[in-house]
């Protein structure tokens, strides 16, 4: 795999969520996702974004472009030094939230990436990572 | 500018949302809303997502609660314009707003705030006319 693009953008508040969607686009239709593929890492990354904001308090989403002999696409790191989630399962759920939310936004941006792993620590942070490819 | 603007058409209150919607505009668009809905008597709402790339739970969460609002107001509220890409992502994400009625185009969300409007019209007749026998 050779990465072929590579940025990092901070979460801070609701604009920047905007921020890390609007540059996931981008960086989708570079590397050639079709408007249907686009759509689906564009709306996992809102999720996975606000997540980071809501419980992470605040992190980084890093947007990185591949290219292997296979494919090409789009993978993501959130990273954040929240709280962490002490039952991933159950944060996994269809339905399961502790702020309020739909809890949705973990369980669907899964559902809507070809790749998904969670790394947590309670009290120390969560990374999450997804990729979507073509 | 911090306001999403809000159009009257006929007894229907119009909004289009063209930008992408921050927790502050979302809120804000909620309480003008229901503000309009009294103020104008409108007895529908209708969003129009065509400007919309993506539809996400929080984006969701806020028509939900706008057409919850709308419903307590007696205004119904219908959703025009959703891209197709959106929808099948929606469904895949697993939100599937039941809450909200859809309509292809403005003027199909035009017609069905109309029927719901007569329904509902011909529906408190109804109901008005068995109160009598039933307590003869």
């Amino acid at each position: 795999m050779i990465p072929s693009r590579d940025e990092t953008l901070t979460i801070e508040n609701s604009e920047d969520v905007i921020r890390v969607r609007q540059a996931v686009r981008i960086r989708a239709i570079e590397a050639g996702l079709g408007l249907v593929d686009q759509t689906k890492i564009v709306t996992a990354a809102s999720e996975l974004a606000r997540n980071t904001l809501d419980y992470g308090l605040g992190g980084t989403a890093r947007i990185q472009t591949f290219t292997d002999t296979m494919r090409r696409g789009v993978r993501l790191t959130f990273e954040d030094q929240g709280p962490g989630i002490a039952d991933l399962d159950l944060a996994l759920t269809d339905g399961f939230t502790t702020g309020g939310g739909l809890g949705l936004g973990l369980s669907g941006a899964r559902r809507l990436s070809n790749e998904f792993d969670v790394q947590t620590v309670v009290d120390h942070g969560t990374r999450i990572t997804i990729a979507r490819w073509n | 500018m911090d306001r999403i603007p809000i159009l009257k058409l006929g007894r229907a209150l119009l909004v289009s949302i063209q930008v992408d919607i921050h927790d502050r505009l979302a809120k804000a668009l909620e309480e003008d809303l229901a503000e309009r809905i009294v103020a104008t008597g409108a007895r529908g709402v209708m969003i129009d997502i065509s400007g919309l790339e993506i539809v996400d739970s929080f984006m969701g969460r806020m028509l939900d609660n706008i057409a919850a609002v709308s419903r307590l107001l007696d205004a119904n509220t219908v959703v025009v314009g959703m891209r197709p890409a959106v929808a099948i992502t929606l469904v895949e994400l697993g939100l599937s707003l039941t809450g909200v009625k859809t309509a292809l185009d403005v003027e199909r969300g035009m017609a069905l705030i109309g029927n719901l409007e007569q329904a509902e019209e011909s529906g408190d007749d109804a109901l008005e006319f068995r109160d009598d026998p039933i307590k003869g």
